[in-house]
């Protein structure tokens, strides 16, 4: 049984189809890459799947369960994350209180017993940090845990949005490019914590521009082009496609992208 | 300020030690009519401050609030024979569930459409108040029977000084448990992206409300303490005015600092009784001043002064 499965999800802005009739599955310990030409769909694509969107036509089931029309504070609690293209860090907070944050659907939320600030409360929060601070750690991370998210580099918030989302300890992971405006040396960082993350049981769904990336870690790949599907298949049958090549060079004089490829 | 779970005791601990020292040495009445002004401003600011400060969401209207703390007070001993303390208990209790019911529909609404309707709710209840005439003595307010306990009647400035201080020791020591709890993280991780706490599993609209309804009873309490300092109170105290003059000690002291919202409500408090001495250059004085900590400490006076000790070490 997949771990996620949508089929025939869609939906439309104006009188755009964005999304339309789109059905995949992913596995437990399986990567799986989306990948398509600019405006394709992809990240409308993550926001139906994480809730932010609501499909107008479509199932999508996590775990076997329907989760169709759930807002993303529910799907947290089943298990499923994501990270964002653009960043969203809480920049006011430190850099381990945005992953404790990540915690929020594994902590007691009982605001009474936060008022009265019980012991419970406290040692909830040491366990709550222990656990960041050890996803921290797994990305050489620990030494600016107490800093201001603020006041961290780009490719450093990266990677934070990703140990938030692994703090809820989630079946699926959705990752919107995740190695974007990163450098050489943390793209490879992402690319190692991607597969290791895998490798524990993790369903994880990729949408990348960096081809290298996507092409060295995919299980599998679903390419996108104007909302719907154009194949599927291993990253080796995906390259040499014509289809796909087309696309990314019919859709894009300059052939940006594809030239990754 | 980022305080461990251990430490939680310096700032409210730090504070006693103030206010005790301060209300040891004060010489007059008169100063300690002031302190207990600020220490009950105090107590409205922090809560306040949690709503806006922390959690980022405007209310332009907290001084609704006050006002239903302060006519709890007033209105029922006096109407209903219902005793002071239970009456100050009520107000929190009502303002409580008001600012339920309304946040829910307004809570929806972000930055300058959530200040209009905050705003709009405190304008209601200031309406309320000064048209009620048989309940409230409309627009020239009302006396407030004075708090009696053990027989003995609550009058002097002294004794609300230090009720007062005692209280916003114990309201500051509770909004810090909460900042320093999962609610507290939630909240205060609304206030740079509502869609990433969505999505790490945070209910935003309950959140929302929750901290809506803490705040509510802050106020609350400081109107009702407000009114039984003062044994007079007007519709004034749930005007507009006086709900800009909290969000501007929020402003003032540091967002997102609970000793800032004291020493906002401090400066605002005591600035213009200083500001006596310049006769009718008083208006021109506070405005300056006001306008010129803005400018050099931005962040409001506590964070700003923090962040400059903490780079010189």
């Amino acid at each position: 049984m997949a771990l996620l499965a949508a089929s025939g999800i869609g939906i439309s802005f104006g009188g755009v189809r964005a999304v339309d009739d789109v059905s995949f599955s992913v596995n437990a310990g399986e990567i799986f890459s989306v990948i398509g030409p600019n405006g394709a769909g992809k990240t409308t694509l993550f926001n139906l799947v994480s809730g932010l969107y609501a499909a107008d036509a479509g199932n999508i089931s996590l775990n076997g369960e329907s989760v169709t029309g759930l807002p993303p504070e529910n799907l947290a609690a089943k298990g499923l994350s994501r990270t964002f293209q653009n960043l969203q860090i809480f920049f006011r907070m430190t850099a381990i209180e945005n992953v404790m944050l990540g915690r929020h659907v594994h902590e007691n939320k009982s605001v009474f017993r936060h008022l009265l600030g019980l012991p419970s409360t406290g040692r909830q929060n040491r366990e709550t940090r222990d656990y960041a601070m050890e996803l921290l750690r797994r990305q050489k991370l620990e030494a600016i845990a107490d800093q201001p998210a603020g006041s961290l580099p780009y490719g450093v918030l990266k990677r934070l949005e990703i140990a938030r989302a692994l703090a809820c300890e989630p079946k699926v992971l959705l990752l919107d490019e995740p190695a974007a405006g990163c450098n050489a040396t943390e793209t490879a960082e992402i690319d190692h914590l991607i597969v290791e993350v895998a490798n524990t049981g993790v369903g994880v769904v990729l949408v990348e521009h960096d081809m290298k990336l996507v092409m060295a870690i995919s299980h599998r790949v679903y390419v996108m082009a104007q909302g719907r599907m154009l194949m599927e298949g291993k990253p080796a049958e995906v390259a040499n496609d014509p289809r796909v090549i087309e696309a990314y060079l019919g859709t894009d004089i300059q052939g940006g992208e594809a030239a990754h490829a | 300020m980022r305080l461990s779970w251990d430490n939680r005791w310096i700032v409210p601990g730090l504070l006693l030690l103030v206010i005790v020292a301060i209300g040891l040495i004060l010489p007059s009445s008169y100063y300690y009519r002031v302190g207990a002004l600020v220490l009950i401003s105090a107590l409205a600011v922090v809560g306040l401050n949690l709503l806006l400060g922390y959690a980022g969401q405007v209310s332009l209207g907290h001084a609704g609030f006050v006002g239903i703390g302060a006519y709890a007070v007033a209105v029922l001993p006096v109407h209903f024979n219902v005793p002071t303390p239970v009456a100050l208990l009520l107000g929190a209790f009502f303002s409580c569930l008001v600012a339920l019911a309304i946040g829910r529909p307004i809570l929806r609404l972000r930055g300058h459409f959530l200040a209009v309707a905050t705003l709009g709710f405190g304008v209601l209840v200031a309406m309320v108040l000064t048209n009620e005439i048989r309940w409230t003595g409309g627009p020239d307010g009302m006396t407030v029977k004075r708090l009696e306990i053990l027989g003995e009647r609550i009058r002097t400035p002294q004794a609300w000084y230090w009720i007062a201080g005692f209280t916003l020791v114990i309201g500051i020591t509770i909004a810090q448990n909460l900042l320093n709890s999962p609610t507290g993280r939630a909240l205060r991780a609304l206030h740079d992206s509502e869609v990433a706490a969505r999505v790490a599993g945070v209910d935003v609209a309950r959140m929302k409300l929750t901290v809506f309804a803490i705040s509510a009873v802050y106020a609350s309490v400081a109107g009702s303490y407000l009114a039984l300092l003062n044994g007079h109170i007007t519709p004034d105290s749930a005007g507009f005015l006086h709900s800009v003059e909290l969000v501007t000690m929020v402003v003032l002291g540091g967002m997102g600092s609970l000793i800032g919202s004291v020493v906002g409500a401090a400066v605002l408090v005591i600035l213009p009784q200083a500001l006596t001495l310049f006769h009718e250059y008083e208006h021109l004085m506070l405005g300056v001043f006001i306008i010129l900590i803005m400018v050099f400490l931005r962040d409001g006076i506590v964070p700003t002064l923090l962040q400059r000790l903490g780079r010189k070490p």
